[in-house]
C-alpha cells in the first residue's frame, strides 16, 4: 500500500461559509450528497451533519431525544469529553491519528437521551471539495443506555476527479441495551486517500449493527475497525459491499473482540474486484465463553484484480465457536446456465448475479439510500465493468 | 415438436450418448428410464445445450428449427424448459425475481402461480437457499409456469420428495402439460387437454410420476443406447420384475 504523504495536503484554511439549508446546495453537490445516502430535504431525518473541507458548515438535531454537535463545540461544552475522547484510539497511533489529534478540523458528537428510540436516521456527511485539502475529523458517538439510534454517513467528494485526503477518527459507544445502526457510504474519488481510524465498545445487552457500502473508485483506502463486545450479551453485525475497480487499492476489514459472555458476533463482507485491489480482513477473538462468531470474505474477481482475504480466528478458551467461510473466485458457471436456462441471455445472466451478490437488503436501509445503491448497481453493470 | 436424430454426445473424452434417435410430439408425454448412469440426465442437459455436453455427431430439431448448437438462452425461448435436479442458490436473488425473468415480457400473476405450487411464502427468499427437495421441485414448477415451454424436461419429479408433495407436485405437473396454467377458465378440462400441444420429456427412477401423468409412450436408456419402446406403465412393470438385465439381452 502506497504511503500518503500528508506533506502533499492543505491542512489549514479551507474554510466554509455556514449552510443552514441543504437544499439550498448547488445542483452538483446536492447530487453528491444524495449519493451518500444525505436526504438534502432533512425531512427524514432526526438530525444532519455536514463538514466541509475544514469546516462544519451545516448541524442540527430535530429530535430532543438526540444531540448533534460540531466536535468542538462538544468539546468546549463537556469539558473535553474526557469519557469518550480518545479513550479507544491511541492518538499516536500512527501520523495521520497524531496529525488528527493535533489538528482536528471538525466531526461530530452525537449522543442519544437514555431509553430515547431514535425512528429516523441522523445524517452525516464528510465533503472534500477543495483541490489537495486534507481533512481531519473525529466523530464520537454515544448510545446512551436502553436507547437507539440509526447513523447513516455518507462521505463524498466534490468531483471524482478531486485530490483529496480524508482521516477520521471515529469513536463509538453503545452502552447497556443500546443499539446502534452505523451505515456508512463511501463515494471518494480515484485522486482520494482515506484513512479511517475506528474503534467502539458495546455494553451489556448492547447491539452495534455496521453497514459499509462502497461503490465507487478511490485510490486508497486503509481502515480497520476494531469493536469490543464488553459486557453479557452483547452483539455485533458488520456487514459490507464493496467494488474495486481498476487503480482503487483497499484494505479493509473488521474485527470483533469478544470479552464477555454470550456474546455473538457476525462479519460478512461481499467484495467485487474488476480490476482494483482489495485485502479484506477479518478478525473474531473470543475470550469469554458462550462466544458464537462466524465471519465471512466472499469475493468475486471479474475480468483482473486482486481480492486477498485473510479471515483471522483467535479463540482463547474451550468452548467458543467461531468459524469463518471465506471465498475467492469468479460467477459460477453453474449459476450462469441457471439462469440462461430460464431465457437469460449469458450478460443478462451475469448482471442479475452480480445484484445478487451485491444485494443489501439486509441493510435495512432507508428507501431513498436504498433505490440510490440499487441505481449505482445498475451503473456498473451497464458499464461494463462486470 | 422435437426431433433427435443420431445424437452422439462426449463428456471429456468419454461417449455418454451412442447415437440417440427419437421423435417427440405435440402434447405428447414421453417417459425415459434407465439405471443410473445410463445417460439420462446428458440427454436432457445436451437438449438443452449446457456446457460440456459436446454434441459429436447428430441433430436436434425443435419445433422445426436446428438448435443442435444453438445457445441454451434461445433454446429456452424458442419454448424449451428444465427442472433443474439440483438447482443451485444465487445469493440475493429473491424467488419473486427470477420468477418475473422467466415470464420474459409478459405479466403474470405471481402470487395466483405461487399460490398453486403452495409457494407463496418463498417468493421473498433467496433462491434456492436452503430449500427442501420438495421446495426445490415446487419452486422449478413455478418458475416453469411462468416461462411457459412448449417442450417441459423434467429431471425425476419424484427425487427428495415425500407423499404430501409428491401430490402437490405431480397434479402441477400434469396441469402444465395439459396446458391449464394459463387456460381460459371458461374452456372445459377435456378441451383444455385436447388443444394443447405442449409435450413433455421426463426421466423417472420409481414411476411415481405415472400416476399423476398421462403419458403416452416411454422408452429405457441403457449405456447411451435408447431401446425397449413401450407403454410406460408396461416398461415399469417390466423393470420391476426383471430389473435392467433384460435390456442388455434385448439390445444383443
Amino acid at each position: 500500500m502506497s504511503n500518503v504523504d500528508l506533506s502533499q495536503f492543505k491542512f489549514d484554511g479551507l474554510v466554509r461559509d455556514k449552510i443552514d439549508d441543504l437544499s439550498t446546495l448547488d445542483a452538483q453537490d446536492k447530487e453528491t450528497l444524495i449519493m451518500s445516502g444525505v436526504d438534502v430535504d432533512n425531512a427524514n431525518r432526526s438530525g444532519s451533519f455536514l463538514q466541509m473541507d475544514h469546516s462544519n458548515v451545516h448541524c442540527r438535531s430535530n429530535d430532543p431525544g438526540v444531540e448533534v454537535m460540531d466536535i468542538k463545540d462538544a468539546i468546549e461544552k463537556y469539558d473535553g469529553l474526557p469519557e469518550y475522547r480518545w479513550k479507544l484510539i491511541d492518538k499516536d497511533k500512527d501520523e495521520f491519528t497524531r496529525n488528527t489529534y493535533e489538528n482536528t478540523h471538525g466531526g461530530y458528537f452525537i449522543r442519544t437521551r437514555p431509553g430515547a428510540k431514535i425512528e429516523k436516521p441522523v445524517q452525516s456527511c464528510l465533503f472534500l471539495k477543495a483541490e489537495q485539502v486534507g481533512q481531519n475529523v473525529h466523530n464520537i458517538v454515544v448510545v446512551e443506555e436502553d436507547s437507539e439510534l440509526h447513523i447513516i454517513t455518507g462521505c463524498s467528494v466534490a468531483h471524482g476527479t478531486t485530490t483529496g485526503a480524508h482521516f477520521g477518527i471515529s469513536e463509538f459507544y453503545v452502552k447497556k441495551g443500546g443499539k446502534l445502526t452505523f451505515t456508512m457510504v463511501h463515494n471518494w474519488g480515484e485522486n482520494v486517500s482515506v484513512r479511517p481510524r475506528s474503534a467502539g465498545v458495546v455494553e451489556e445487552g448492547g447491539i452495534l449493527q455496521n453497514n459499509y457500502i462502497l461503490m465507487k473508485p478511490v485510490k486508497d483506502l486503509q481502515m480497520y475497525p476494531a469493536i469490543t463486545l464488553k459486557g453479557r450479551g452483547a452483539r455485533a453485525r458488520f456487514n459490507s459491499v464493496v467494488v474495486a475497480p481498476e487503480g482503487s487499492h483497499l484494505d479493509m476489514g473488521n474485527k470483533v473482540i469478544m470479552d464477555a459472555p454470550d456474546t455473538r458476533c457476525e462479519i460478512i463482507a461481499r467484495t467485487i474486484s474488476t480490476g482494483g485491489t482489495i485485502i479484506n480482513r477479518g478478525h473474531i477473538g473470543a475470550h469469554h465463553v458462550p462466544a458464537r462468531g462466524h465471519l465471512e470474505c466472499q469475493g468475486l474477481i471479474l475480468g483482473n484484480g486482486r481480492i486477498w482475504a485473510i479471515p483471522e480466528l483467535d479463540g482463547t478458551l474451550e468452548g467458543v465457536e467461531l468459524s469463518h467461510e471465506a471465498s475467492v473466485g469468479k460467477i459460477a458457471q453453474e449459476e450462469i446456465e441457471y439462469l440462461m436456462a430460464r431465457g437469460l441471455d449469458e450478460d443478462e445472466a451475469t448482471s442479475t448475479i452480480v445484484r445478487g451478490f451485491l444485494n443489501t437488503d439486509i441493510m435495512g436501509l432507508p428507501k431513498k439510500l436504498q433505490k440510490e445503491v440499487d441505481r449505482q448497481i445498475d451503473e456498473l453493470n451497464a458499464g461494463g465493468a462486470m | 415438436m422435437l426431433t433427435i436424430e443420431d445424437l452422439h454426445v462426449n463428456i471429456g473424452d468419454k461417449e455418454v450418448l451412442k447415437g440417440i434417435n427419437l421423435e417427440i410430439k405435440d402434447g405428447e408425454t414421453f417417459i425415459l428410464f434407465g439405471p443410473n448412469g445410463s445417460g439420462k440426465t446428458s440427454l436432457l442437459m445436451s437438449l438443452m445445450g449446457f456446457a460440456g455436453y459436446d454434441i459429436t455427431k447428430g441433430k436436434i430439431t425443435f419445433k422445426g428449427e436446428d438448435i443442435t448448437y444453438a445457445p441454451m438462452y434461445e433454446r429456452a425461448r424458442l419454448g424449451i424448459g428444465m427442472s433443474f435436479q439440483r438447482p443451485p442458490t444465487i445469493h440475493g436473488l429473491r424467488t419473486r425475481h427470477l420468477v418475473n425473468m422467466c415470464a420474459r415480457d409478459e405479466d403474470i400473476d405471481i402470487e395466483s402461480l405461487a399460490g398453486r405450487v403452495n409457494f407463496t411464502d418463498f417468493l421473498d427468499r433467496d433462491i434456492n437457499d436452503g430449500f427442501s427437495g420438495g421446495e426445490i421441485k415446487r419452486s422449478e414448477l413455478l418458475q416453469l409456469m411462468a416461462q411457459k415451454p412448449d417442450l417441459v424436461l423434467f429431471d425425476e419429479p419424484e427425487s427428495g420428495v415425500d407423499l404430501e408433495n409428491m401430490q402437490l407436485i405431480g397434479k402441477v405437473c400434469r396441469q402444465l402439460l395439459d396446458g391449464r396454467i394459463n387456460a381460459e377458465p371458461t374452456r372445459s378440462l377435456k378441451e383444455i387437454r385436447e388443444q394443447s400441444s405442449i409435450a413433455g420429456l421426463i426421466i423417472t427412477h420409481t414411476g411415481y410420476i405415472l400416476d399423476y401423468v398421462n403419458a403416452d409412450r416411454g422408452q429405457v436408456l441403457y449405456n447411451g443406447n435408447l431401446c425397449c419402446q413401450g407403454r410406460p406403465r408396461d416398461i415399469l412393470e417390466h423393470i420391476r420384475s426383471n430389473g435392467y438385465q433384460e435390456c442388455i439381452r434385448c439390445m444383443q
